[in-house]
Formats: structure tokens, C-alpha cells, sequence
């Protein structure tokens, strides 16, 4: 069985990102880029299911300019086989890049595709169930367990009551929540390695696909900023802060 | 030009997230119609048909949507669709795992998360964690929207819609519900609840949450966690606020031994008082607390609670 994951880059999640002075968009210039998280946590488990021998290949694609072979290497790096990246501007809307994957699902027929739950930048968290829905496939959101077991794979989920088991038939996709595993660090000489391991470039043409919506990008402004307060030097101070000033208790 | 919300509920209870989202759709204007699909759910529906500027309620009872599977939900949103210029969920974890579908069914981009209506066709919504509002505009036929509930005031009630039968059973028949293994507590939930304790990796452990508890149920509180506290085990995940967690805006959150990183504030910042309790002044979380004691929780959880 193959395994597909997509990727995206992103932010990096340690750096705060800024606001354009013209409020037309954030500032990505000169800011620290990286794999998504729930990515890196997509790329480990599909390597985990090569390692346990249930998966035979992992293939990782990415729909963005060239800058993010940065980040299909570091997939490759973490065990991926080989790359696929289609060339698009960077920020492609989530149902474009749903019908790009869709198509490269019918290509390569993966019995399982895995996503990150949702992209640290855009926080749409829809692009896996926009794929599901396209190939009119079953989807395991917000993952914290996978499991194959013959034709259907079983999905633990994270859900706002606690935790949810489904049963899918393959073809599968899932999307990744924080509990699914710890990706692993990559060692110096599989990050060499991975720089030798194919990497095909696509355009969306080929795929018969045009990036574009009708969605678009009015204003960006910063949040309203909160005051830092006050400290208070004890219990019996907070205490009556919250009770004569704040009046919350 | 015509709104439906799809209800969040367990087939016995509306969650309160729906009635947030009711007041999200009547900012937009028209009218607004709910539907609800689950399975023995009368009850659900006779509650939505109180909620105020409602004016009717679908109903599609069918074992098939008992657990709201996405593949299931979805098919029969989309065959309602055709009546309706916006189509909404709440951002809860049953809006976004199904509403995607029905947007990328629809051939169009689902808004996540909004938290402002400009005009029917434009809204607001946080994009970075929150580190930024984006306000987007949609030429989208219909538009496709989860709501984020803390960012609207619950709909009033007292209202009288009709509930009529809608849609055959829509069985995709490729996905199964298997179990589920729910969090049972006798706190207000966490995105309801109007006062919410948090703690953090400095709890040290889940016995050491106790601690938390007790205070909380002092205070008629709810109990959340940051990542670090649900990673570590000390508590289920279904108490994780911030980015990819829960979205939280209580009128008390205090933050018992967390840092406050980015993705954590991301869950909790709307709140309208924050009190920070950490023992290293430096922490982020004093930030943007209103009330900070810098303090080992260990000495000073237990006196709060005591003198309360
Ligand atoms: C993709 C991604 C998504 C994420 N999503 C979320 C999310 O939704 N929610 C979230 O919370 N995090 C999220 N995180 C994690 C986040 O970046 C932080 O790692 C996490 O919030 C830290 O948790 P913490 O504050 O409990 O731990 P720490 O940062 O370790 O802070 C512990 C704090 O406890 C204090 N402390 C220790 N002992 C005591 C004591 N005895 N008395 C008083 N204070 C004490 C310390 O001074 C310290 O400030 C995410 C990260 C990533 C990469």
C-alpha cells in the first residue's frame, strides 16, 4: 500500500508574525519558515506505517512555489521516498489545492492519504475533508490513533466530548491532531540522503487544474491588544481585586 | 436570500454553540432556517424552534445521522443546499469535520472560524493564531461558514418556527462509527462555562489537577489545560484551549502554571478578566493577565480556594 502526505510550509510556529503597514496582508519576508506541524506529524506516521511494513511507499507533495522543496527534502529526510511539488504562488485557497491533490490521488491511488489537521498560518482546517469529499472518500479527522486492519483503517479521533473511534474503508484520508505521535528528529546523513531522492515538479496544467477563488483578501489588521495589569502580592489582594474591581466573583 | 445553520447537539441537548451561531446568521439578514440531523432528536428540534429569529426548523431524523458522520452529514446538507445563499456550522469539532465537505461538494471555499459579520458577503476571521484579522469577501454562490461561538452573543429564545420532515436517509455507506469514549463531568463545559481554571505543565501531574478541581468547583468553574498538561498525560484532551484546541472567552480565566505561548493566548486572550498565577515573573502570560501573582501554586492554590 502507498501512502500520500501534503505538506505545506508555513510560519514557523515559534515566530509571532507582523502586519503590513498597509494592512493589505502579513509580512513574510525575512521570517523563519518551516513544515507545518501537523505535517511533521503526518510524514511520521506515514513513515511509521513503511516501518511496521503495512505501507510499501511514501510519497509527499506540496502545491507551492519552489521554496517549499525545502520542505518536501525534509519529508524525505523523515523517511518519505520520493516528492512531488506543483508549482503554484505560495497561499493557494484550500479547495484548489483539494482538487490538485484529488488528482494526484487518481494517479498515484494511495490506500491511504494523510494531512495535517489544519495549517498554523491560514487555520482553515479543511483541506482534507474538501479531499475526501471530492474523491467521495471517508475521512478520519483529527487523528490521535491509526490503525489498518485489512481493508478499513481505524481511526481514533480527538473530538470536543473526548475521543471518537471510526471505521473507514480504504481508500482513506486522515488528518493529524497533536496526540498522533512526536516526529522524530532527522539524523545528518538521511538528510543527505534525501537530497538525492526524486522529486517531481508539476504544474497545476497537468493535472487539468486552475488555482483560483473567489475568496479574497480584503484587509489584515492586528487583533485588539490587551493591557498587560496589574501584579497583586497576595491571595487576599486578588481576592479582593476580583470581587471590588473586576466584580467577576 | 435564506441562511441555514446546521444544530450542534448530542440528539437529546442543543449545545449553546448553536445559538451563537443563530445570532452570526441573523447579522447576515433574510431569514433563517436550522436544521437538525440526528437520530430520536424531536427534542433538539422543538428546542430550535424556540430560538428566536429562526422562522424554520428541518428536521431529518434517521439513524444514519445518529453520529454525525461527515460522509453522511455532508451528502444531505448538500441536498438541502440549493435553497440557501449561506449555510453555516460553529466551529466546533462536528462543524469542521463536516462543513468542508459540504463547501468542497458545493464547489466553493469554506470561511473557518468567523468571528465578524461585515456584510453578507465579507466577515472576519483570525488567521496566525489569532496574530492577525483577516477580513475576507467571498463571490462565492453561497457562502460556507463555521462560526467561531465566542465571538457572538447567544440568540435569545421564546420564539415558535415550524418543524417539518426533511430529506431521505443519505447512507454513504464507506465509514462507521465504531465508539466513543466521552469526558463525563459534572463542571460546565468548557466553552460555556462563564468562569474557567486552567493549568499547565507546573500542575506537575494529573493527581496534582485536583487541585484545580476543587477550586473550580468552588467557583462554579470550569477546568481547562495548555498542550503541554494534555501531552504529558495529566489530563484528556478534550481540555486543551488555544489554537488547535478550544476557543475559550469566559469572564474569569486564570492560568495556573502555563506559560501563555502564542498558540495557548490564541484559545483564551478574548476572556474578559485574565489572572495569571506563575512562579516566574518573566512568563508571557503576565502579558496579558489583568491580575498576575507571581507564586507557587502549591502555596497559593489551595489559599485561594480556602478563602473563597
Ligand atoms: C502546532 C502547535 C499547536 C499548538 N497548539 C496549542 C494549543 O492549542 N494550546 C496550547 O496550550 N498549546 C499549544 N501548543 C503548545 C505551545 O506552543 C506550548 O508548548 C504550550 O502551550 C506550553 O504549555 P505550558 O504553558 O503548560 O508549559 P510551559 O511552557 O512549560 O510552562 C509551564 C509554566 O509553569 C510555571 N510553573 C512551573 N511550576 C510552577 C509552580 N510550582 N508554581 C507556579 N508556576 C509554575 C513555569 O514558570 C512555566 O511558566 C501548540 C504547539 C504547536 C507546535
Amino acid at each position: 500500500m502507498k501512502v500520500l502526505v501534503a505538506i505545506k510550509r508555513v510560519i514557523d510556529y515559534n515566530v509571532k508574525v507582523r502586519v503590513k503597514a498597509d494592512n493589505s496582508d502579513v509580512d513574510l519576508a525575512n521570517v523563519k519558515m518551516a513544515m507545518n506541524p501537523f505535517c511533521e506529524i503526518a510524514v511520521e506516521e506515514a513513515v511509521r506505517l513503511k516501518e511496521s511494513g503495512v505501507a510499501s511507499e511514501v510519497v509527499v507533495v506540496s502545491v507551492g512555489s519552489k521554496s517549499c522543496e525545502e520542505q518536501i527534502r525534509a519529508a524525505m529526510a523523515l523517511g518519505a521516498d520520493r516528492g512531488i511539488r506543483i508549482d503554484a504562488e505560495d497561499g493557494p485557497d484550500s479547495l484548489s489545492v483539494a482538487k490538485l491533490l484529488a488528482k494526484v490521488v487518481e494517479q498515484e491511488q494511495p490506500g491511504l492519504v494523510i494531512l495535517g489537521k489544519q495549517a498554523i498560518d491560514s487555520d482553515n482546517n479543511q483541506t482534507g475533508q474538501m479531499l475526501a469529499a471530492l474523491l467521495n472518500r471517508p475521512q478520519g479527522t483529527f487523528a490521535s490513533e491509526v490503525k489498518v486492519e485489512g481493508e478499513q483503517v481505524i481511526v481514533t479521533r480527538e473530538i470536543d466530548g473526548g475521543l471518537q473511534t471510526v471505521a473507514l474503508d480504504m481508500p482513506a484520508i486522515v488528518t493529524t491532531d497533536l496526540r498522533l505521535n512526536e516526529p522524530r528528529y532527522a539524523k545528518l546523513p538521511d538528510i543527505m540522503k534525501a537530497k538525492r531522492k526524486p522529486l517531481e515538479v508539476k504544474a497545476p496544467a497537468d493535472y487539468g487544474v486552475t488555482v483560483a477563488s473567489k475568496l479574497s483578501l480584503v484587509s489584515v489588521e492586528l487583533p485588539a491588544t490587551r493591557q498587560a495589569g496589574i501584579k497583586v502580592a497576595s491571595v487576599d489582594e486578588l481576592i479582593d481585586k476580583l470581587r471590588n474591581e473586576a466584580k467577576v466573583i | 436570500m435564506t441562511t441555514l445553520v446546521i444544530a450542534e447537539h448530542d440528539n437529546n441537548e442543543l449545545k449553546s454553540a448553536t445559538l451563537s451561531t443563530v445570532t452570526a446568521a441573523t447579522e447576515i439578514g433574510g431569514d433563517v432556517h436550522v436544521l437538525v440531523a440526528g437520530s430520536q432528536c424531536q427534542a433538539v428540534a422543538d428546542a430550535a424552534s424556540q430560538l428566536a429569529g429562526v422562522s424554520k426548523v428541518l428536521l431529518a431524523d434517521n439513524s444514519v445521522y445518529e453520529h454525525q458522520l461527515a460522509e453522511n452529514l455532508g451528502q444531505l446538507v448538500v441536498s438541502l443546499a440549493g435553497d440557501y445563499s449561506h449555510i453555516l456550522a460553529s466551529a466546533t469539532t462536528t462543524g469542521k469535520n463536516f462543513l468542508p465537505r459540504v463547501a468542497a461538494l458545493l464547489d466553493v471555499n469554506q470561511i473557518s472560524e468567523v468571528i465578524a459579520v461585515v456584510a453578507p458577503d465579507t466577515f472576519k476571521r483570525p488567521i496566525y493564531a489569532g496574530n492577525a484579522i483577516a477580513t475576507v469577501k467571498s463571490e462565492d454562490a453561497v457562502k460556507v461558514m463555521t462560526v467561531r461561538a465566542t465571538a457572538f452573543d447567544r440568540c435569545a429564545t421564546g420564539g415558535s418556527a415550524e418543524v417539518v420532515s426533511v430529506g431521505e436517509s443519505c447512507d454513504a455507506g464507506i465509514s462507521k462509527f465504531v465508539g466513543e469514549q466521552l469526558t463525563v463531568s459534572e463542571r460546565p463545559e468548557l466553552t460555556a462555562a462563564s468562569i474557567v481554571v486552567s493549568g499547565g505543565r507546573g500542575m506537575g501531574s494529573g493527581e496534582n489537577f485536583e487541585l484545580l478541581y476543587k477550586l473550580a468547583d468552588k467557583m462554579g468553574a470550569a477546568v481547562g489545560a495548555s498542550r503541554a498538561a494534555v501531552d504529558a498525560g495529566f489530563v484528556p484532551n478534550d481540555m486543551q484551549v488555544g489554537q488547535t484546541g478550544k476557543m475559550v472567552a469566559p469572564d474569569l480565566y486564570i492560568a495556573v502554571g502555563l506559560s501563555g505561548a502564542i498558540q495557548h493566548l490564541a484559545g483564551m486572550k478574548e476572556s474578559k478578566v485574565i489572572v495569571a498565577i506563575n512562579k516566574d515573573e518573566e512568563a508571557p502570560i503576565f502579558q496579558v493577565a489583568d491580575y498576575g501573582l507571581v507564586a507557587d501554586l502549591f502555596e497559593v492554590i489551595p489559599e485561594l480556594e480556602s478563602k473563597l
